[in-house]
């Protein structure tokens, strides 16, 4: 029974997933493609829930559905109907490559995955209760990755100082 | 593991990939293209957590949590992109910011 249910809450996120994925790629308007994709990051929450990954599952609604989302409403919103613009211009050549390219990508991902399907990815590890808790996560950081952690933080001090660099307004901006 | 097993996330995973790739490709806004490669980033953060819990190792969620931390720059990077491309008149159309083109 308790299987039962995890398929069950599997497959409706999964379902909310693809479907608001596909939302987000195909509305006219970027501001519900926006609300698209915060269902979408809550529903992938969902999912690494279930994949054990609790902190990254917190950490996904904080700063993608919190932090990143407003930042995109706010944008949308100062920019107006002016962001409107319809689907791929140039020739029918491009948009069916571009078709083809996207196609190829899930093919040779799910041929690979069909090949693996009987033995690699049967039986998943026995994990800890603890498994992805901020503690675990916490302790990996600052041991065994500290350098991959320090150099993040510098990422985002340098994101920071060009996001308020290209947005500055200079008394003599070339028109 | 109760449930499904991980070649279903990684299943959901590529089809999410796929859908983000497309919008990239094919949409003209340089906002919604902007959405689209978030998509593709969660799909890739999607395989690596599956991947380890798959193993049972944290590996795997460390280098999910840095790719987060790089979204968030490139999101806060492409965004004053766009608003300067707004404030100094240039078309929102990826099709006519073609200054660089070689």
């Amino acid at each position: 029974m308790g299987n039962f249910l995890v398929w069950v809450v599997w497959f409706v996120a999964a379902a909310g997933c693809l479907g608001s994925g596909v939302a987000v790629v195909s509305m006219q308007n970027p501001f519900f493609s926006a609300l698209a994709l915060i269902g979408n990051l809550a529903s992938l929450a969902v999912l690494y829930l279930l994949l054990a990954a609790e902190f990254l599952a917190a950490a996904q609604v904080l700063v993608y559905a919190g932090a990143v989302m407003v930042m995109f409403l706010f944008v949308i919103a100062y920019l107006g109907g002016r962001a409107d613009a319809p689907w791929a211009g140039g020739s029918p050549l491009l948009r069916t490559a571009a078709i083809i390219a996207a196609a190829a990508i899930l093919v040779e991902v799910v041929v690979v995955l069909g090949l693996a399907w009987g033995d690699n990815l049967k039986d998943p590890a026995e994990v800890s209760d603890s498994f992805g808790s901020p503690g675990e996560i916490g302790e990996l950081f600052l041991t065994d990755h500290l350098l991959a952690f320090e150099i993040t933080s510098i990422v985002l001090l340098v994101a920071a100082i060009g996001g308020v660099v290209l947005g500055l307004t200079r008394e003599k901006e070339p028109a | 593991m109760s449930g499904p097993g991980v070649g279903w996330y990684l299943i959901v995973a590529a089809i999410l990939f796929a859908t983000g790739a497309l919008g990239v490709l094919l949409r003209r806004s340089p906002l919604i293209v902007l959405l689209s490669l978030e998509i593709m980033l969660n799909a890739g953060n999607l395989a690596l957590i599956a991947f380890s819990r798959q193993i049972g190792e944290l590996d795997g969620q460390i280098f999910a949590l840095a790719v987060m931390a790089v979204a968030a720059g490139e999101v806060a990077v492409g965004l004053g992109l766009i608003v300067a491309m707004a404030r100094r008149g240039v078309a929102l159309d990826v099709d006519q910011a073609s200054a660089l083109r070689g």
